[in-house]
């Protein structure tokens, strides 16, 4: 296999008494679609929230295509390529369509209005956010302006995935991406995240729901007391061995059992 | 145990064939079932302004109707504008500081100030106007970036952040004024420039006072910093979520930390027009400044929980606010009765944009 695009190696993350992160290695190849498992508190939101820049890590270091990385901002992470998706979103629910996707990357007007007025171009941010929404399926969204407090709950992970795939990301985390959808939109959302990964980029899925993660992951990384316990492809393994190295009533499998 | 399961992937769960059979709408909603009130309640969500401006306009028809052309004159209209100017402008500051979901009690506390100030070193110290007028700018973006500091840096609540800041400007501006007020022919000797804003350009019976267009001026400026570029966006995104904000890429502190010096210098740019207003520097005058401000910010429809609104419209909540005034007044009305109807607009207005705010789809 190639190197990894992403990779982590010894990431230390202390709260106080408490060990988020211990020793904690992570590997992302390109084009793959990998699945972050684990049982709550294992410390699945601080590795992510390590590689998208939203917590400093005490120790360890984060290489994104070969280079070592160091974020102290979501924003630095985004510069670098890392588009995440939280769970809540981060979207600004009063805000349109095109201001939430073109939000901290606006573009600006051409000539005098754009260089002294600071002008948006808001006519080319239009046609560039219905582009990106119409590729990934997305346009059943008849208007473009309309604020995303009026979507429901599948168009606005919809909105979020677009933003996170529109603007030449390296790496995508989607957290949860399904957690508070129904069944049919669950559907949705699972194909579109088939479809970004089919644009080759690779994609990091944090999420508690087995029959999502066997569909679409390529491998699975379990998470265990603030390290990863094993990596798993889906095809060798059944949801339930999965369920067991991830709450511990099964040892991983292969060389050693990792101290 | 595990070899009796046959691993299924690359397909759709068993469980979810049943879902191709069903009914593949998500969602729809019937849109002969809107009733009137629900249309309205969505007009009004994608056009926030509305409301102040229907009420403004009923408001001129029915004081016109009732004081006919006392009221319903170029001259008495003008006089309204001119009358607003000085809370007008202090409602864009404080429009500003709302759309973040914070308040400002002390707007009116850091004109007040930065026009004693500009008063003192012009008409006492012998600097030139212009400098004085400078000094005061500058002073009015430093007054409210030390709001912006204890609010972004030491996490303090605006509301009690700038309860404090009003009080320790208003001290501050006792001491520097010794209480007392600069006279207006001083001023007119000393640096007339000072009280530029106070001269009016008269179109006919109209009386267009300097200050009144600089008012209308500022919103439309602050009006395209919001809407047309992206630090405006950014205003918005922080005001309505700070935390989605922070995560989507925004610097929060910094967008917070820029509309608090920005809402500073427009109250020093207030200070320069009050003294046209007045005529003489008081370090008295506007004492209910800061609460006429946002009485202003929101009858003009603009979200105390931020991130909702339009600045137009605390220029229309300044506007309703003269006009019920001067409407009143004229229609021989006693003062107290005036207050009270202020008092039940703003509540009106807060229950409505309560109201507004609960649409769906």
């Amino acid at each position: 296999m190639n190197a990894p695009i992403l990779s982590a190696r010894g990431l230390q993350k202390r709260y106080g008494r408490v060990t988020a992160l211990n020793d904690c290695d992570f590997d992302l190849y390109p084009g793959e679609i990998l699945a972050v498992i684990g049982d709550n508190g294992a410390g699945k939101s601080s590795l992510i929230k390590a590689l998208s820049g939203a917590i400093r890590i005490d120790a360890g270091t984060i290489t994104l295509n070969n280079e070592e990385v160091h974020f102290s901002s979501p924003l630095q992470a985004q510069e670098a390529g890392i588009a995440t998706v939280y769970q809540t979103l981060a979207l600004s629910p009063a805000l349109s369509i095109v201001d939430n996707m073109f939000m901290g990357r606006e573009i600006r007007a051409e000539g005098i209005a754009g260089r002294w007025l600071r002008k948006l171009d808001h006519g080319k941010m239009r046609e560039i956010a219905r582009e990106k929404l119409s590729e990934l399926g997305l346009m059943t969204i008849q208007n473009i302006d309309q604020p995303v407090e009026t979507l429901s709950g599948g168009q606005r992970q919809g909105v979020a995935v677009a933003r996170a795939a529109a603007f030449g990301s390296k790496v995508i985390i989607l957290d949860e991406p399904t957690a508070a959808l129904g069944v049919k939109e669950s559907r949705k959302v699972l194909d579109l995240i088939q479809d970004v990964r089919a644009r080759g980029i690779p994609i990091i899925l944090i999420s508690h729901n087995m029959p999502h993660v066997f569909e679409v992951a390529d491998r699975i990384h379990v998470h265990r007391l603030g390290r990863r316990l094993c990596t798993v492809a889906p095809d060798d393994c059944t949801m339930s061995d999965a369920v067991a190295l991830m709450t511990g009533a099964k040892a991983p499998p292969g060389e050693s059992i990792a101290a | 145990m595990s070899e009796t399961i046959p691993p299924t992937r690359r397909s759709a769960q068993d469980f979810e064939t049943a879902v191709d059979s069903a009914d593949r709408r998500v969602a729809a909603f019937d849109p002969h079932r809107r009733g009137p009130v629900e249309k309205l309640q969505h007009v009004l969500h994608s056009n926030p302004t509305l409301v102040p401006v229907i009420v403004l306009l009923g408001a001129v028809a029915v004081f016109g109707v009732v004081s006919g052309s006392k009221f319903f004159s170029a001259f008495n209209l003008t006089l309204i504008m001119q009358q607003v100017s000085i809370i007008g402008i202090l409602a864009a500051a404080q429009s500003l500081i709302v759309l973040t979901a914070g308040i400002d009690l002390s707007v009116a506390a850091i004109m007040v100030l930065m026009s004693v100030i500009a008063g003192n070193l012009a008409v006492y110290s012998g600097v030139p106007a212009f400098l004085a007028l400078i000094i005061a700018f500058v002073g009015g973006t430093a007054a409210g970036m030390f709001n912006g500091f204890l609010v972004t840096r030491v996490k303090l609540p605006p509301f009690i952040t700038t309860l404090g800041t009003w009080s320790i400007f208003y001290a501050l501006n006792l001491w520097l004024s010794g209480a007392q007020s600069i006279r207006s022919q001083d001023i007119d000797s000393a640096a007339p420039l000072l009280k530029v804003f106070g001269e009016t350009i008269a179109i006919g019976p109209a009386r267009i006072t300097y200050g009144s267009i600089l008012m209308v001026l500022v919103f439309l400026v602050l009006w395209y910093m919001l809407n047309r570029t992206a630090w405006g966006r950014h205003v918005y995104a922080v005001g309505d979520d700070a935390e989605a904000a922070e995560l989507a890429g925004i610097r929060t502190g910094r967008t917070l930390m820029s509309v608090y010096a920005l809402a500073g210098f427009v109250c020093g740019i207030a200070a320069w027009a009050s003294i046209g207003r007045v005529g003489s520097i008081s370090p008295q005058a506007f004492y209910e400044g800061n609460l006429q401000s946002i009485t202003a910010v929101v009858i003009g429809g603009i979200s105390l929980f931020g991130g909702r609104g339009s600045i137009l419209g605390a220029l229309f909540g300044a506007l309703i606010v003269g006009v019920f005034q001067s409407g009143l007044r004229l229609a021989g009305v006693d003062v107290l009765w005036q207050v009270f109807a202020i008092g039940w607009l703003i509540i009106i207005a807060v229950a409505i944009d309560q109201w507004i705010r609960k649409v769906s789809a």
